[in-house]
């Protein structure tokens, strides 16, 4: 991958601009100049300017990706916050949140700073999660105060469901004093037991053990009462069954401190996807059925889940080279993620292509509080530009990540990054 | 004769090759009647018995055909092996092929192993028993003893007795006895019947007398304690009291139902002694059957020649 530093003046020129903030098309040009906006619609090149040509491509804000894993520190085999970076860029994403789940977990002021130092000189902005609990233990809450002024966006277990009822009410009430979202990896450790799949016909066809449904949506239920009683900021990550998505709709009637994601392997793979025991697509929480997927598709149109997420998660060949029960939950996701989602929404569902951005740059944002009218003149320049309509297969060769446990390779994917903008240098992707 | 290169599973199978088999079975098991019960079938050939998990009598039923066929054979077994030393699966799977071998026959105790090995190896796999998956060959040895006893399989009625979500025979037998035209009731604890199981064509019932007054043949499930997590049914004394195949609740029975068991069985739990020990139950059949149906699938997979039986 060529990062290149951006001329003093950059005309991005004839593209479609979208503005997910003002929610309108501009047929136009976007002038960046010394690495900021200067000037969005009918603008002419200064002397000199480097043009990028735009022509039948849409130009709109960086994506925002509030749910990775780049490892760093501990397993740094599997992804640094450098090569996790370059994935990102990849795949137009230009903001990133990452997960505490290193090693050591990320449970102090000391690591988040470390996490916010070495973020400085990546190509792009990382942002660190914090747990929720010493050690990602769920017995004693984190000194999220002092997370949060070094930088800590979000406080979460991760991976680990918070189980003990009573610590995530403490965090909840904790977290929302200091006006920070929770996130909890919403799933009954009990009800999920020893599932490593979604439990249906199929895991029942391949012996596997299943994780049903319920597991997560009973969780669902009790973080969203625990939020409501606390009036606290409760975001639930990766939401992937249908149940889960009738409880958020219910509570977001009357309770709007709840925010919710989808990743994108939720909403392109069902559980018959597994049925030659892929590795790839062994994830927490599981594939869950077509039933379950076109609800998340609705959830998506009707604002009941307000993002995408990837959920990225890199692991070594070895470790999913092995037996389905024995390998690791996750698989990478930054790179396939805009071709993935144009895909099932927009060409096969018929969602608008701007309502689509707004899931992977606005919407995340706004749960993070990032700053969001990234074309208002003087902002550091954040842009993304796509070509919507083009068909591509998704290879090997197009994973940046350090790792390249994808189920996606080989999948014909629509709609392609070609240019990722960010921290006054410009990719070509 | 058969176009499927490996046996993985009885899931998908073509039915074609489950007759294919069991009629060459019986041709092995007149074979197996022989004073001299060797033929040179397949002679050269080179066949790994590759044991991840303890077994007996599937081993020693394995070996046994082999050695009637004139295979040479190695048996490992994970306890004496490289899997101690760290080695990973696919670096131990493809040294063993590097020595040029036909044939891996393979137990493991994760589901998907054996599709995960063909994808290393070129020699031809046979599944041995996949954890919770499948055990094809168990449930051919099966159904050629009910073809045995019947002299047919399509419209007979069998039940299925026990811990149907820890059983892989449970799996494969379903498998090859709907797609050969049986009808097939499950039948223990609730606890014990997987998810969604009624879609893969088979009825579930709790009630044991009527599934014993409704079949023809049932095939009793071993208890499997080392897979039992905690409290799945109460107690050994409540699972023969509402499960059990006892001799009380045989005789209430007037019709002559055949009891199965594909072994090792928990006498006093899930069967009686004096039932498994009856004139009714073809249990030990099943066992040379088990020898007969697996130097069928050894021939026929690894291409022995029709005049050498």
């Amino acid at each position: 991958m060529k990062i290149n530093k951006l001329n003093k003046n950059v005309l991005l020129k004839n593209g479609t601009v979208y503005d997910p903030v003002k929610q309108k098309i501009i047929n136009g040009n976007v002038l960046i100049t010394n690495g900021k906006i200067n000037g969005v619609g009918d603008i002419k090149a200064p002397g000199g300017a480097e043009i990028i040509d735009c022509s039948g491509l849409i130009v709109t804000h960086g994506f925002c990706d509030i749910h990775a894993h780049f490892r760093e520190p501990g397993r740094e085999d599997k992804e640094t916050l450098q090569t996790g970076a370059k994935a990102a860029l990849a795949g137009g994403f230009t903001r990133v949140c990452v997960m505490p789940n290193t090693n050591p977990p990320l449970d102090d002021p000391e690591s988040i700073r470390f996490i916010v130092e070495k973020s400085d000189e990546t190509p792009i902005y990382i942002h660190p999660i914090g747990a929720i609990t010493k050690g990602q233990q769920g017995k004693e809450i984190a000194e999220m105060g002092a997370m949060k002024t070094e930088g800590a966006v979000a406080f979460s277990d991760d991976g680990i469901p918070l189980q003990n009822a009573y610590v995530m009410r403490l965090a909840l009430e904790y977290a929302g004093m200091i006006n920070v979202p929770i996130i909890n990896h919403a799933e009954d450790v009990l009800l999920r037991n020893e599932g490593v799949m979604n439990e249906s016909v199929i895991s029942t066809k391949l012996g596997l053990s299943g994780n049903p449904d319920i597991a997560e949506s009973a969780m669902v239920q009790r973080d969203l009462q625990i939020a409501q009683s606390t009036n606290s900021t409760l975001h639930i990550p990766h939401v992937s069954t249908k149940k889960s998505v009738e409880a958020i709709k219910k509570y977001k009637s009357v309770f709007q401190k709840v925010t919710a994601e989808v990743t994108p392997h939720h909403l392109y793979f069902n559980d018959e996807a597994l049925i030659t025991y892929n590795t790839n697509l062994k994830v927490a929480p599981p594939i869950r059925t077509e039933d379950d997927r076109k609800a998340l598709i609705t959830a998506l149109s009707d604002g009941t889940v307000d993002c995408i997420a990837t959920d990225h998660a890199p692991h070594t060949i070895e470790e999913k080279e092995a037996p389905f029960d024995l390998a690791p939950f996750g698989m990478i996701g930054l790179e396939s993620c805009f071709g993935a989602v144009n895909k099932i929404l927009v060409k096969e569902n018929g969602m608008k292509i701007e309502s689509l951005i707004d899931l992977l740059t606005i919407k995340p944002r706004k749960i993070m509080e990032f700053e969001q009218d990234l074309f208002a003149d003087g902002t550091p320049v954040e842009i993304t530009i796509i070509d919507p309509k083009v068909s591509w297969t998704f290879t090997k060769d197009d994973i940046n990540s350090r790792s390249i446990n994808s189920p996606y390779i080989g999948e014909e994917l629509f709609g392609k990054i070609i240019y990722t903008i960010v921290k006054g240098s410009v990719v070509k992707i | 004769m058969i176009k499927e290169k490996h046996l993985l599973g009885l899931e998908g199978y073509p039915a074609e090759n489950i007759e294919t088999i069991i009629e060459t079975a019986f041709g092995f098991r007149e074979v197996l009647e022989r004073p001299i019960k060797k033929v040179p079938s397949l002679q050269g050939k080179t066949i790994v018995n590759l044991f991840y998990e303890d077994s007996t009598r599937t081993r020693i039923s394995f070996e046994l055909a082999q050695k009637r066929l004139s295979a040479d054979t190695v048996n490992f077994s994970a306890s004496s092996s490289s899997v101690k030393k760290g080695e990973s699966f696919k670096d131990t799977v493809q040294n063993i092929e590097a020595m040029k071998i036909d044939a891996i026959v393979m137990r493991h105790p994760y589901p998907g192993a054996p599709l995960h090995l063909t994808k290393f190896v070129d020699a031809v796999v046979i599944n041995a028993g996949d954890g919770t998956h499948e055990h094809p060959t168990q449930a051919i040895l099966d159904i050629m003893s009910l073809k045995e006893h019947f002299g047919k399989i399509k419209g007979l009625k069998i039940g299925i007795i026990g811990d149907i979500l820890h059983s892989r025979v449970a799996l494969s037998n379903i498998h090859g006895l709907t797609s050969l035209g049986a009808e097939v009731t499950l039948c223990g604890p609730a606890t014990l019947i997987p998810k969604d199981i009624e879609k893969l064509g088979v009825n579930v019932s709790y009630n044991i007398d009527e599934v014993m007054d409704w079949a023809d043949a049932i095939n009793v499930l071993r208890i499997q304690m080392e897979r039992m997590g905690v409290g799945l049914f109460p107690s050994t004394r409540e699972y023969r009291s509402l499960f059990g195949i006892t001799h009380e609740r045989l005789e209430r029975h007037d019709k002559k139902l055949v009891i199965m068991h594909p072994g090792p069985m928990n006498r006093g739990v899930e069967i009686d002694s004096n039932v498994a020990d009856s004139s009714q139950a073809i249990i030990l059949d099943q066992v040379l059957n088990g020898v007969a149906s697996r130097m069928a699938i050894l021939y026929l997979l690894l291409g022995g020649k029709q005049e050498a039986v």
